[in-house]
């Protein structure tokens, strides 16, 4: 009787407005089945779907009505002008070297900071907080703001995307990082510190074989949205194919647009099959 | 004593041999480095640079304050309100056009022919940069942010329909033989066979990209598709630093908070 009056006292406030739900099964002993608050979920959602359509002014209408506008440029872009290849290659491969370069100077800065910012090797909670608050900053600076900063402390150009794609890189590998190195097994790192190796060499023969392969792994996959990322940047002046991408669109010439696209296209595909391959055999 | 040492170092001689896997890497990155090292030459900093360096620093510690608690539609609150609405519609809308997407695109579902052309529809909607696919629709939309929820709907479904594809190929099939041996109809199957193993996924993928969503509607605003962005580089451009401060202020505050919502929820669906 006791027991069931102090489980009556821990129940939630929300058990309490809606009663849970008795079934007997067939022994005569009954169960309590909570209600669901799925609803909750559901009234929160519409009511924000609701706001968000006033606050934007969504309206289908708009879309159906001038529905024909969306192909005008969408058509260009399908019939590329093949002879503005010539002029995409230079900064094509520009964008690469970007994106490249961007991708192993940031993964490389990582390292160290996601040691650094993993609670498990790092035992000091102050500094892995402090850490963590300045890397969610950089993470939350978006690329284009990064590129548009930097091309205006740099001079436009290549160097000002290679910067913001450093950062970028850094701030999300960083903290993919960090998340993995807290999910190894620290077993061998302690047998090892117990047998008297210091902690350097205990986190280098212990935990490194443990992270190398993700570590690869996210620096890839850093690669594969840096190209991406890299495309568009030029758009605010910071080198690479979006200047391309700017001056099209500037002079409403869609079918050299489309050959942008298209070879961005091609690179992407390419680039992303070998990651997704290499990326395969790492795990 | 030599019993006991001899198969610790016997393991130990017996340890694979990466360290050619190593070299390789190494040598690729070194070469891959050597060849993009000549396009991206430092031609020092612009004329102004440091200014404008120190004018960041001096924003962000200095933001424009009458700005950050201006209610009406030209304060930041308003601005990253809107961002926050666009990015709620834009993942509702994404989420639930990359359902039948991902579904066709599935390879243990629809033939792999089907599924090829399906992905390579993904593919060409992932390829095309978001600013080219805001361009499109704004001669549908016009600008404003009705632009940017239509935009964010379109390029959502790419990153989506590739996260649900992973769901929907990790499908335990079994479940549903059971439940068919139990005499259910395909409905009851739908219900308890697949929804149940697709829900959590679905929904963890959901909050995630609405946290990337939110940053990408922040730039959108560059070509005119509502949000932050316009403003903020207009800032920049005009180099208003205290205002600039007051929107940076504002988008790390909000995107700190929204990435502690996601995954904490996120967490609690992948527990279960």
């Amino acid at each position: 009787m006791k027991s069931e009056e102090s489980a009556a006292t821990k129940t939630p406030l929300y058990d309490k407005i809606f009663k849970p739900k008795t079934m007997t099964i067939g022994n005569d002993h009954s169960v309590q089945k909570p209600r669901s608050k799925t609803w909750i979920v559901v009234v929160l959602l519409v009511a924000a779907v609701w706001i968000s359509a006033i606050v934007t002014e969504f309206d289908f209408g708009i879309i159906i009505k001038r529905g024909h506008q969306f192909t005008v440029i969408l058509e260009k872009i399908f019939q590329p002008d093949l002879s503005y290849f010539d002029k995409v290659i230079g900064p094509l491969l520009d964008t690469i070297k970007m994106s490249v370069m961007g991708s192993v100077i940031g993964s490389t800065l990582a390292l160290p900071f996601a040691v650094a910012a993993s609670t498990n090797i790092n035992r000091s909670g102050a500094a892995v907080a402090i850490l963590r608050v300045v890397l969610n900053i950089v993470r939350t600076l978006p690329t284009l703001v990064i590129a548009s900063i930097c091309a205006l402390i740099f001079k436009l150009g290549t160097f000002a995307g290679t910067v913001a794609i450093t950062i970028f890189t850094f701030g999300i590998v960083t903290k993919m990082l960090y998340e993995s190195i807290e999910t190894i097994d620290m077993g061998a790192f302690e047998a090892m510190e117990a047998l008297g190796a210091s902690r350097f060499q205990a986190f280098w023969s212990a935990c490194m074989p443990q992270i190398l392969p993700t570590y690869l792994s996210h620096c890839l996959y850093s690669f594969e949205i840096n190209i991406r990322a890299a495309s568009i940047l030029g758009y605010v002046g910071a080198g690479g194919l979006g200047i391309l991408i700017n001056e099209r669109i500037g002079w409403r010439d869609y079918e050299g647009l489309g050959m942008v696209l298209i070879s961005l296209f091609v690179v992407v595909l390419i680039i992303e099959n070998t990651s997704q391959y290499l990326r395969r055999k790492l795990s | 004593m030599e019993k006991t040492i001899n198969p610790i170092e016997e393991m130990y001689e017996r340890k694979p041999q990466r360290w050619w896997i190593y070299t390789l890497i190494v040598l690729v990155v070194v070469a891959l480095l050597g060849w993009s090292g000549n396009a991206i030459e430092y031609k020092g900093l612009a004329s102004k640079g440091s200014d404008v360096a120190y004018g960041i620093v001096y924003g962000i510690t200095h933001p424009d304050v009458s700005m950050l608690v201006d209610m009406t539609k030209d304060g930041v609150l308003y601005m990253l309100f809107e961002t926050v609405c666009i990015a709620i519609l834009g993942t509702i809308i994404g989420g639930i056009l990359a359902i039948p997407i991902s579904f066709l695109a599935s390879e243990n579902i629809m033939p792999k022919w089907a599924a090829f052309i399906a992905r390579a529809f993904i593919l060409l909607i992932r390829t095309i940069p978001s600013l080219v696919w805001a361009l499109v629709w704004i001669r549908v939309t016009g600008p404003g942010a009705f632009c940017g929820v239509v935009t964010q709907s379109i390029c959502s479904i790419g990153m989506i329909s590739k996260m649900y594809i992973n769901a929907i190929e990790d499908l335990d099939t079994r479940i549903l033989e059971s439940l068919d041996a139990a005499g259910c109809t395909t409905f009851q199957k739908i219900r308890y066979g697949i929804l149940p193993q697709l829900y959590a996924n679905f929904v963890s993928t959901l909050i995630y990209r609405f946290d990337i969503n939110i940053k990408d509607a922040t730039t959108l605003g560059i070509v005119g598709a509502g949000g932050v962005g316009a403003a903020l580089i207009q800032c920049i451009n005009s180099r208003r630093w205290s205002m600039v401060g007051a929107f940076l202020c504002g988008m790390i505050v909000l995107m700190l908070l929204i990435e502690l919502f996601s995954t904490k929820v996120r967490k609690k669906l992948a527990r279960g």
